[in-house]
């Protein structure tokens, strides 16, 4: 008997152990799968200068300063992550508690204790008045961009269950303490005087009258379902857009630093065309010495063929759909949607690690690929690589360079260009002009 | 068009032991399309009146292979550019002025991977430049009070953050001008950028060049500017889409600068 009670009274922290390592535990495995996806891709040019890179990732991820372009969505942003980020130092409270079975362990701070919990109310009341406005822009107001034709069935629920859960979230966080409040007035034992309540003050009055019983269960269901509900937030994210939270970091330190209009130098074709262009080359010195290694393909048909950058980019993208608002094609009712390129990357990129998965690592050819299959040469031709998409992406998500990729694949491994384009491309290599003109007649304007 | 231009090639250059102060880079556009054209030589005559010693490389210049580069056809692309780079560095050419915001680009991103390292300049970058040290000056009134809106195009503005120089420049001519609501940094393209310029549209509800003139006419202009010679085509027939081409003109801001300066 004597043994039996202290077991007991261990057995919470010993249940929160678990659960704090089976969700911290699942999350690492899959973040190893999403790294392990995208080394998938092939090399990327990241070199450049590294402190620009730092900059931009202070600026574009941590200072936000992309998203409010558009004020509204951007403040409403800006208070949510704040909220987040700065709510998540109460978490680490929560382990603390959890693990050694104390009760607001940070108490002692005293007045900066206070001031902690305060603010954090104030943000978690923020981010619940900002996740309401969000719910209502997608489902009541129903603004365009959440409602294009990529975003019907799971992206569009993922959308909401976010919202769900952040709200829930919240509302556990000021149930707990409205709770903890009505118990530290009733000077219950164990729940020590501490903290500023500027919120859920307002909802203690609710469980006035309520048996001191009811209360600690209150108390502590909240607790745990707070707790509980981060760490599944914390796995969600992986079946989920929302991965930016995280992967807005490392996406902005890559994002391209040269001009939008640089497209990549592809450098296998470069050695190809010096070779053709050097008359004292011998066309059979390199081809005997390789000819056991395959060439190399150009362009991309799927998504091993794109470099890791922009397999980090479909996993970052949170499908904000900023992007295809700005597209002028998508704009004038074409079907190119950079947003869509995007999740079909994404989604391609995930079909291809679970066929990984399945057959012990190694991928078994299934028949598809990123090209046709999820992205139609249709949406391929209708880009006009103006960048709006580029501009427009808060976190430098960069679609138009895998639409370049893919139409590279088409032109020359497949020449399969629309036969304008073919028309175009033959009067380049033949009179050096778009046109079938003379070169000859190249300064004819000056006479005219 | 009146008097005779003085445009020499760089061969010329070469055979009177001279060096041009910079090379003016006509394009394909400029060389041999009707409209274009009106562009080369609205921008020859500034630098004739700005005394600028400038060459042009004729028959020996050919297409920079951008348009082949953005229809995914890099070897076409490399071909081009490796000849080119050939004449120029040939030449020993350092510096460039182009009308065309997509050899703008390509020349001045896209060669140095390729060997061709020269400084490049739009020609509203040297219009402005000509205009600040007091090389050219407008002295007509032409556009006073005019209503100009300019179109950003893609090549230019938001792909290098050449936003200034042609605003400046249009505002020598004390024309009013008003700005798009999508402009700079989100412009709106013409619809001709990514080799769009030489196929058909893909299915839709509506054409680039139409939607952007309707954001043009929107500032009610008199003038539409722009600064590239496939938005100029765009926006013209854009405007007469909309059957405003007896009210509303589209210019390139040489174009404005030359009538403006009774050059």
């Amino acid at each position: 008997m004597n043994l039996i009670i202290p077991m007991i009274s261990f057995i919470p922290n010993i249940v929160f152990a678990l659960f704090l390592a089976f969700g911290i535990g699942y999350f690492i495995k899959n973040v190893k799968k999403l790294i392990r996806n995208i080394k998938l891709g092939r090399e990327a040019d990241i070199t450049g200068n590294k402190g620009q890179r730092w900059k931009n990732m202070a600026m574009i991820a941590l200072g936000q300063s992309k998203m409010v372009v558009r004020p509204i969505a951007g403040l409403m942003h800006i208070i949510v992550y704040v909220g987040f980020v700065i709510i998540n130092i109460e978490v680490l409270e929560i382990i603390i508690d959890g693990l050694l079975g104390t009760h607001r362990i940070f108490a002692f701070l005293g007045g900066f204790y206070d001031f902690l919990i305060g603010s954090f109310e104030i943000l978690a009341f923020l981010v619940i008045v900002a996740v309401l406005i969000f719910w209502v822009r997608r489902n009541v107001i129903r603004l365009k961009r959440f409602i294009k034709p990529e975003m019907e069935g799971w992206p569009k629920k993922d959308g909401n269950l976010i919202l769900y859960i952040e709200l829930v979230l919240m509302f556990l966080f000021l149930t707990m303490n409205a709770t903890d409040l009505q118990l530290q007035q009733m000077g219950v034992e164990h729940y020590v005087e501490a903290g500023a309540f500027p919120i859920s003050q307002f909802i203690a009055p609710l469980f006035e009258g309520m048996s001191q019983e009811s209360l600690v269960l209150m108390e502590r269901t909240a607790w745990w379902l707070h707790i509980l509900g981060i760490l599944f937030f914390l796995n969600y994210l992986y079946f989920s857009k929302h991965l930016h939270i995280l992967l807005a970091f490392p996406n902005t330190f890559y994002g391209k630093l040269n001009p939008q209009g640089q497209f990549n130098n592809v450098e296998a074709v470069t050695n190809e065309v010096k070779l053709m262009m050097d008359p004292s080359a011998d066309p059979f010195a390199s081809t005997t010495e390789e000819d056991t290694e395959e060439p190399e393909k150009f362009g991309a048909s799927d998504v091993m063929d794109l470099n890791w950058v922009q397999l980090l980019n479909a996993y970052t993208c949170t499908e904000c759909g900023r992007c295809t608002s700005e597209c002028p094609a998508n704009q004038t009712g074409k079907k190119l949607s950079p947003r869509k390129i995007m999740m079909d990357t994404r989604d391609r990129l995930e079909e291809v690690g679970k066929n990984i998965d399945a057959n012990k690592g190694a991928f078994q050819p299934d028949g598809k690929q990123l090209l046709d299959d999820y992205i139609s040469r249709e949406e391929l031709w209708a880009c006009t690589t103006c960048n709006a998409c580029v501009e427009a992406c808060p976190v430098s998500i960069d679609p138009l360079s895998i639409i370049m990729e893919m139409r590279r694949f088409l032109v020359m491994e497949q020449s399969a260009a629309p036969t304008e384009l073919n028309n175009m491309m033959s009067n380049i290599e033949n009179n050096g002009a778009p046109w079938p003109y003379n070169q000859m007649d190249r300064l004819n304007w000056v006479n005219e | 068009m009146g008097e005779a231009l003085v445009v020499k090639t760089m061969e010329e250059y070469m055979a009177e032991g001279k060096e041009p102060e910079i090379l003016f880079w006509v394009g394909s556009a400029g060389s041999y399309d009707d409209r274009a054209k009106k562009i080369s030589r609205a921008f020859v005559k500034i630098l004739n009146k700005a005394k600028v010693d400038f060459a042009v490389l004729g028959p020996e210049e050919s297409c920079t292979g951008d348009v082949a580069k953005r229809a995914g056809n890099e070897f076409l692309f490399q071909m081009q550019a490796m000849m080119n780079i050939e004449v120029l560095n040939g030449y020993g050419i350092k510096r460039i002025v182009t009308c065309d915001p997509h050899s703008f680009n390509t020349l001045k991103n896209e060669y140095p991977s390729l060997g061709g390292n020269y400084s490049v300049v739009h020609h509203t970058q040297f219009i402005k430049e000509l205009m600040d040290t007091g090389r050219l000056s407008i002295e007509g009134q032409t556009y006073k009070d005019k209503r100009i809106t300019f179109h950003d195009p893609c090549y230019l503005g938001r792909a290098n953050s050449v936003f200034e120089a042609p605003r400046e420049v249009l505002a020598k001519t004390n024309a009013k001008i008003t700005e798009m609501k999508r402009h700079k940094k989100t412009a709106l393209c013409c619809g001709a950028g990514g080799a769009q310029m030489f196929k058909e549209p893909e299915t839709g509800d509506m054409d680039i060049n139409v939607l952007r003139t309707q954001q043009a006419l929107e500032t009610s202009p008199d003038i539409i500017a722009t600064g590239c010679p496939y938005c100029n085509t765009m926006m013209t027939d854009g405007i007469k889409a909309h059957e405003k081409e007896d009210s509303v003109k589209v210019l390139d801001v040489a174009e404005l600068i030359a009538s403006s300066g009774n050059l």
